[in-house]
């Protein structure tokens, strides 16, 4: 049976679902020190649709690529927890403040030097940019075909890949050659849970600079077990433009950030009658909130 | 997003144990397995980390999909199409859930894909499972059948079954019959060997049986043709995959909804025998029971653990007269009574699973190697334990996680009386826990001899003797004076030297003398972290009050008191 190599573009952002009241700081930016890091929602999706079609073509493999700080290895390890094969963590000063474009660039990058890959799978969009733009950047760079909105593989025959896009109004089904790239929506099947076994194979699985940083004892294990030492890209492993990393390759400027408020001014109590309700629901069905 | 492992700090309190370090060194031979799998443990800390990271996957699982399944696998509940049981929409999902995160098979040994945990951790698992939904545990949980296998079974059907409940098969256990329930001695199902192929095969009805249509079973069946009692019995093992068995009926049942209680038609069923001819009842059956009814004590403190935190959100919320009601001292104080029940029917709990683990250990243990006397020595000690231990814990926290569940409705008033609120279910939920795998009347039966042979008042004087902090000491004295009543109660119930004397009276001593452990349990905790102290001190006061309430009724009680009470 035939084997893909499937790649997965995942993110580690502050969880923006679980805001507290010192989510956000006085000068209107986000607080990251108050909002826990965590798997972005809808890569988990992407990374569900990618461990499914390993399940369906055995032998395929799963690689996980997140660029970000070093804490987000973690990324990595959550990924191998559920049965990805590897992880690349794309770190570098260099990247830091970058946009959707440069984030783009630097992940194209790293893919460019993978090669061999058939399948790119992304979430549609990160909780903490809302964009979704980095997974058809990325495909416009290598030049790819590219599908968003995916909700279901179909099927993989003859080096087309049919998949069914979940829509505004309904879903359509298309296809394309590979190698592609696709995004994932939150429609799509949650993420399995991390699989007992494999937390404990590689929950001390560590980047090289977590290793300073590693328990003594355990130092052996990263040449007894190679698959432990996750793989961390800095600029030198990508030949890349340094003008289109990080803010210089940025373009986005943020102007202000306003902390907006949300509030219902018009409430209106409706008293408990049989007539008052019935007058509330002729108005509702006739401004067109309900019916 | 809910977690029902790291929402709880009681659970990590009992994981980190000090006598898991002794538990964790015996069950990894001293970390020897880390050379031939890659998900062993390298030492200690590494035992306990991995634990905590798998108990965190199931409280993930529990919190995020178990338990908000639960309301509709109650409304669904199983059904039989052709003779086989199909399982609530939920249901399905949280094994498959479960399946997939590997949490089959949790104690068994790697060899056949098992995680290889001590009881404690896999114990704990089903004390969070159960909170999330009582129902399912039952069906999760009968994953400790293969327990009995592993321990008796051979080489090759080990190798065989086990690999499969690893990779996420369930069991069932087939013991009761429509006329044999509590006395086992009266199964009929029979058993007949085919001589010529050395087959056996199995014919006749089981009910009651809990997830009856999983797909390894153990059977319980007279092989001995002629013989009326237990030692005309033997254990067999069932594989759905051949056929033979179906299920005439699933039980319309007030709680545990989603757990298919079947009646079952064997009809020429292959089976394989388990270990020894007529040791099925009085070796096997004793240790699946004893297996199962720690289950039920961790199913009993899920269960109250549920209860008491519904209970307690309502009441925050709650306002009337124009506040909560948890400020009023009729509903702060039944809350802080849960509380301090649920607090000590845990640590109960977690205390009789490290008796039973040590215990179970070096069994093991002594099968691949000559123990060494003190090894010996220690290896009866916890198994007279975790014998005692057992029966007390199950009929106890049973009881504590009715009255804990009644409790809780209470509460909530009106409201929990409707299916509005989750409470209702857990109510309808509690109420097995003191019936299954043994009423408390039986377990009060297996305990009493705890009593009469002094086993429960020497491990009284061992706690007694653990040094406390100092704010601890008045709670030890009003303990040492509890535990003189207790003797005084049993000495005079013993010398009137009658045997109904004691069955009147087994209860309240079984009672006193659970009381009294579980409140220096409590203090020992307290010990280790002050947090638990407001529990040991209110539960103290209820035990004072229970076992002086005790001795009471046995100082003034005749053995001719009894004619009045006898057959109404």
């Amino acid at each position: 049976m035939k084997v893909y190599k499937i790649v997965v573009l995942a993110k580690q952002v502050p969880d923006t679902r679980n805001v507290g009241k010192d989510a956000m700081k006085a000068d209107g930016t986000v607080n990251r020190a108050a909002l826990a890091a965590i798997f972005n929602p809808e890569d988990l999706n992407a990374l569900e649709q990618a461990l499914r079609l390993k399940d369906r073509f055995p032998g395929s493999t799963v690689t996980l690529l997140t660029m970000g700080p070093g804490r987000a290895a973690d990324i990595i390890r959550e990924g191998l927890f559920r049965g990805a094969d590897d992880g690349i963590l794309l770190t570098d000063r260099a990247f830091a403040g970058s946009d959707t474009l440069a984030t783009s660039y630097a992940l194209s990058r790293v893919l460019m030097k993978l090669k061999d890959f058939d399948i790119v799978i992304a979430g549609r969009q990160a909780i903490d940019g809302d964009t979704a733009q980095v997974g058809p950047q990325v495909a416009e760079k290598l030049g790819l075909p590219q599908i968003t909105y995916v909700e279901d593989v179909l099927k993989i025959e003859n080096n087309r890949i049919f998949v069914k896009r979940r829509l505004h109004n309904g879903v359509e089904n298309v296809s394309c050659t590979l190698p592609m790239l696709m995004t994932v929506n939150a429609s799509a099947p949650a993420c399995r849970a991390r699989n007992a076994r494999l937390l404990m194979k590689f929950k001390h699985a560590k980047t090289v600079s977590e290793l300073q940083t590693a328990n003594e004892d355990y130092l052996h294990l990263y040449s007894d077990r190679p698959y432990l030492n996750i793989a961390e890209w800095t600029v030198a492993n990508v030949e890349a433009e340094p003008e289109q990393l990080g803010l210089s390759g940025s373009p986005t400027k943020v102007k202000t950030i306003e902390n907006v408020v949300l509030q219902a001014k018009e409430a209106k109590t409706v008293p408990a009658t049989d007539a008052a309700i019935e007058d509330m629901m002729k108005e509702l069905i006739a401004s067109h909130a309900i019916g | 997003m809910a977690n029902f492992y790291t929402d709880n700090k009681d659970l990590k309190f009992h994981l980190t144990h000090p006598l898991m370090q002794h538990i964790v060194r015996l069950k990894e031979r001293d970390f020897t397995e880390k050379a031939k799998f890659d998900y062993a443990p390298l030492d200690y800390e590494d035992a306990i980390d991995s634990f905590d990271k798998v108990l965190e996957v199931v409280g993930e699982i529990c919190g995020d999909i178990v338990a908000p399944n639960a309301d509709s696998v109650d409304k669904e509940g199983p059904t039989v199409v052709d003779g086989h049981v199909e399982y609530a929409r939920g249901t399905a999902d949280n094994i498959a859930a479960l399946r997939a995160a590997g949490l089959m098979g949790m104690s068994l040994p790697r060899r056949f894909g098992g995680l290889n945990f001590p009881i404690v951790p896999y114990i704990m698992a089903a004390d969070i499972v159960s909170r999330a939904d009582a129902g399912f545990v039952n069906i999760w949980g009968l994953q400790d059948c293969a327990e009995t296998l592993n321990e008796f079974a051979s080489e090759d059907q080990k190798m065989r079954f086990l690999t499969r409940v690893c990779q996420g098969e369930t069991m069932a256990m087939d013991l009761t019959e429509p006329d044999a329930g509590s006395d086992l001695q009266a199964v009929q199902l029979k058993a007949t060997l085919d001589e010529t192929t050395g087959q056996w095969r199995l014919n006749g009805v089981k009910r009651f049986i809990t997830n009856g249509d999983g797909d390894i079973a153990l059977v319980l069946a007279r092989s001995e043709p002629g013989t009326r009692d237990g030692r005309g019995l033997s254990m067999f093992v069932y594989d759905k995959r051949d056929g033979g068995v179906i299920v005439r009926r699933i039980e319309h049942k007030m709680g545990i909804v989603g757990s298919p209680t079947c009646e079952l038609v064997f009809k020429n069923a292959k089976a394989e025998l388990v270990g020894s001819r007529k040791f099925g009842l009085i070796k096997y059956v004793m240790a699946l029971m004893n297996g199962a009814r720690l289950g039920i004590v961790a199913q009993s403190v899920g269960v109250a653990e549920a209860a008491y935190r519904e209970a307690l959100s309502y009441a925050q919320d709650r306002v009337q007269f124009g506040k909560a009601i948890i400020k009023f001292p009729a509903v702060y104080e039944l809350l802080s009574n849960m509380k301090a029940k649920l607090d000590a029917a845990r640590t109960l709990l977690y205390e009789t699973a490290r008796f039973v683990d040590v215990y179970k250990i070096l069994a093991s243990i002594a099968e691949e190697r000559k123990l060494e006397p003190e090894e010996r020595d220690e290896l009866k000690k916890y198994q007279k334990l975790a014998d005692f231990f057992t029966p007390l814990a199950k009929g106890i926290s049973s009881e504590f996680c009715n009255q804990t569940a009644y409790d809780a409705v209470q509460i909530h008033g009106g409201s929990g009386f409707t299916k509005d609120y989750p409470v209702e279910r857990i109510y309808r939920d509690a109420r097995i826990t003191s019936i299954y795998e043994g009423t408390t009347q039986l377990q009060v039966v297996a305990a009493i001899r705890g009593v009469t042979t002094g086993a429960y008042l020497e491990q009284i004087r061992a706690y007694e003797s653990v040094k406390l902090l100092p704010e601890l000491e008045a709670l030890r004295r009003t303990l040492i004076i509890l535990t003189n009543d207790y003797e005084e109660a049993v000495r005079k119930v013993v010398a009137a030297n009658d045997n109904e004397f004691i069955d009147f009276h087994a209860r309240r001593m079984v009672e006193m003398a659970g009381y009294i452990i579980m409140s220096y349990l409590l203090l020992i905790d307290s010990n280790r972290d002050t947090t638990y102290q407001k529990s040991a001190r209110i539960f103290v006061r209820f035990a004072k009050a229970q076992v002086k309430a005790h001795a009471e009724t046995i100082r003034t009680s005749e053995l001719n008191d009894l004619g009045e009470y006898q057959y109404c």
